[in-house]
């Protein structure tokens, strides 16, 4: 079903899902949305599956005009949205109707702003994914970023959940656009090939992100980081967030469109949660490294993916439905309503560290 | 298997989610089929929370959800593969063949590598169609092959400024290695043919005709067909 006509594109707007997984080894970059944390976040407000594909914006977001009633989520940066001159809220569900404008808006803060549509779009699987791949000019829509009077089409909307309208990112849930960045890091592959000198600089000097940053990477600069005895290595596979040191010392952090071989030494790794993060930065801001270990980082990733499974449980248990503190002589409660179309459920529970007492009514 | 094939094996992670299996520091045929070995036997193990495997000349790196399998359980799988499979590789059955228009609008840089060779032009070709080369890997973007075993007096310095595009088939070499362009791209090796050959096809649900472990070789067409290649390549 035809869902968006490209008003205005946007300075580089693409279809992307989480990327394309099992295809490193034919030479193809994995792809995905750069802050996944925001596409999947998105997806969810909608009542998508995580993984569906979405708009990613950068910068300069697109004008879409709607061709159908569908409920959108926008994701990521501080920007201000408008839907026919309204503001819309950013990380929340919004109903829009046919021939409805949306206009994405300037991130003032950050840089990739991510919206997701009820159904996902709909652009045909290549090689197991919906995300455009810009390097080799294939996948998402046409192989290419989007352009004024493209027409894109939405999957089957399932059944929506009652109560979706309301739906909202908690306060904080999202990490805050700081002027500081620090990347947690695990030290590797290739950490040998450097001097402990040259660890010490990475891992206590302050980076500054160059203007050379892209979906395949960002250039930094600071102290150089020494090598041992040159920085070429035999070439081999590049992860996600992998940092690389030329010859020249300075790092090159590798992201979801990085070649998927390179002959520069590694010196570490961003976790993959930081690297979401690293993707809403902009040119001129400084990063910090730290130093975890593999457990550590693991550990992280586990509580990183207990959050965003949770997300939809925070609207299922009345987390974004209106509720009211009421006090009643030295005892406060808190009273939640959830439903709609003719059916309430009204909560009450009492306050104070105490545990639960009261009803519910229906 | 002996336990000597392990020896040298390092177990190295790259990041909370890829663990590095390197069989050894050089580049070389019989080390890169152990590699390949190994990889085919991770994806038929096809364990769970394993997600992917990327073959390289020395090494395999397996990404993997740490979720959904420990990093340890994980290490004790690969062991356990490694013992199968180090002692029992194969070289690759196939051989892939690429047509190949040598020189002319082809090949802009043929003239070039005679020169720096002393070589005449047809000698370049022959000693470029003559070996059997062995797929190391492929990588980049996009289905690019490594290619193994051009010959030394082919070696010729890479360009000064690289081009900015360069045709998808291009064949081009440098140092000690050649190899095609799926896509195209910017380039900075020596360019001295171009083949009509597809090379990276994402509608296909395997996109290279290449693939790692397999030996190419370059057979030369007729230059008449320079037109169609040059007319295919562009599309």
């Amino acid at each position: 079903m035809d869902a968006l006509e490209v008003v205005k594109p946007g300075l580089l707007t693409t279809v992307q899902d989480l990327g394309r997984i099992g295809c490193q080894k034919y030479g193809v970059p994995s792809s995905g949305a750069m802050d996944q944390t925001a596409l999947r976040a998105a997806n969810l407000l909608v009542g998508n599956e995580e993984g569906a594909a979405g708009l990613e914006a950068t910068g300069e977001g697109p004008a879409l005009r709607a061709l159908a009633d569908s409920v959108i989520a926008i994701v990521g940066p501080d920007m201000e949205p408008l839907i026919d001159g309204r503001p819309v809220e950013c990380g929340a569900a919004t109903e829009i109707r046919s021939g409805q404008l949306l206009d994405l808006g300037r991130a003032r803060r950050g840089l990739r702003a991510y919206l997701a549509v009820d159904g996902g779009i709909d652009v045909p699987l290549m090689l197991g994914s919906r995300s455009t791949c810009l390097p080799a000019a294939f996948g998402g829509f046409q192989g290419r970023a989007l352009r004024r009077g493209d027409i894109l089409a939405v999957g089957a909307v399932g059944t929506r959940p009652v109560g979706i309208k309301g739906r909202r990112l908690p306060q904080g849930w999202l990490s805050p656009l700081g002027e500081a960045l620090t990347l947690r890091v695990t030290l590797g592959p290739q950490d040998d090939r450097f001097t402990p000198e040259g660890i010490r600089t990475f891992l206590t000097g302050t980076y500054r992100l160059m203007p050379e940053m892209d979906r395949m990477g960002v250039r930094l600069q600071g102290p150089p980081i020494l090598h041992r005895s040159g920085a070429d290595v035999i070439s081999d596979s590049i992860p996600l967030g992998a940092i690389q040191v030329p010859a020249d010392g300075q790092p090159i952090i590798l992201l979801a469109d990085r070649q998927t071989t390179g002959g520069y030494a590694k010196i570490a790794v961003v976790l993959r949660e930081d690297v979401y993060r690293l993707a809403q930065a902009t040119p001129g801001q400084v990063v910090r490294f730290r130093q975890m270990s593999v457990e550590e980082a693991q550990a992280s990733l586990r509580r990183y993916e207990a959050k965003i499974q949770a997300l939809p449980q925070t609207w299922q248990s009345g987390g974004a439905h209106p509720s009211y503190i009421l006090q009643l002589k030295d005892r406060s409660y808190r009273v939640s309503v959830k439903g709609g179309e003719g059916t309430y459920r009204v909560s009450v529970q009492e306050q104070a560290g105490r545990k639960p007492e009261g009803g519910e009514e229906t | 298997m002996s336990r000597d094939s392990r020896i040298g094996v390092r177990f190295i992670d790259a990041g909370e989610s890829c663990l590095v299996v390197e069989l050894g520091d050089r580049i070389d045929v019989a080390l890169n089929l152990q590699v390949r070995a190994l990889c085919l036997a991770v994806e038929r193990a096809g364990l769970a929370g394993v997600q992917e495997a990327v073959p390289t000349y020395r090494s395999l790196a397996i990404y993997y959800d740490p979720l959904r399998i420990g990093r340890g359980a994980l290490k004790e799988n690969i062991d356990a593969l490694l013992c199968l499979t180090l002692d029992q590789v194969e070289h690759g059955s196939r051989v892939v063949e690429i047509p190949t228009v040598y020189g002319g609008e082809c090949g802009p840089d043929l003239e070039f590598v005679a020169r720096h060779t002393g070589l005449s032009e047809d000698e370049v070709i022959r000693l470029h169609t003559e070996p059997l080369y062995h797929v190391y890997m492929l990588g980049f973007t996009g289905g690019f092959p490594y290619l193994g075993g051009l010959s030394e007096r082919l070696s010729v310095p890479r360009l000064h400024t690289p081009r900015l595009k360069v045709p998808a088939g291009s064949i081009g070499i440098a140092g000690t290695q050649t190899g095609v362009y799926p896509l195209e791209s910017p380039g900075g090796w020596r360019i001295i043919g171009r083949t009509s050959l597809c090379l990276f096809d994402p509608s296909r649900q395997i996109p290279t005709p290449i693939l790692p472990g397999d030996t190419v070789r370059f057979v030369q067409s007729p230059q008449r067909e320079s037109q169609e290649a040059t007319t295919e390549a562009r599309h």
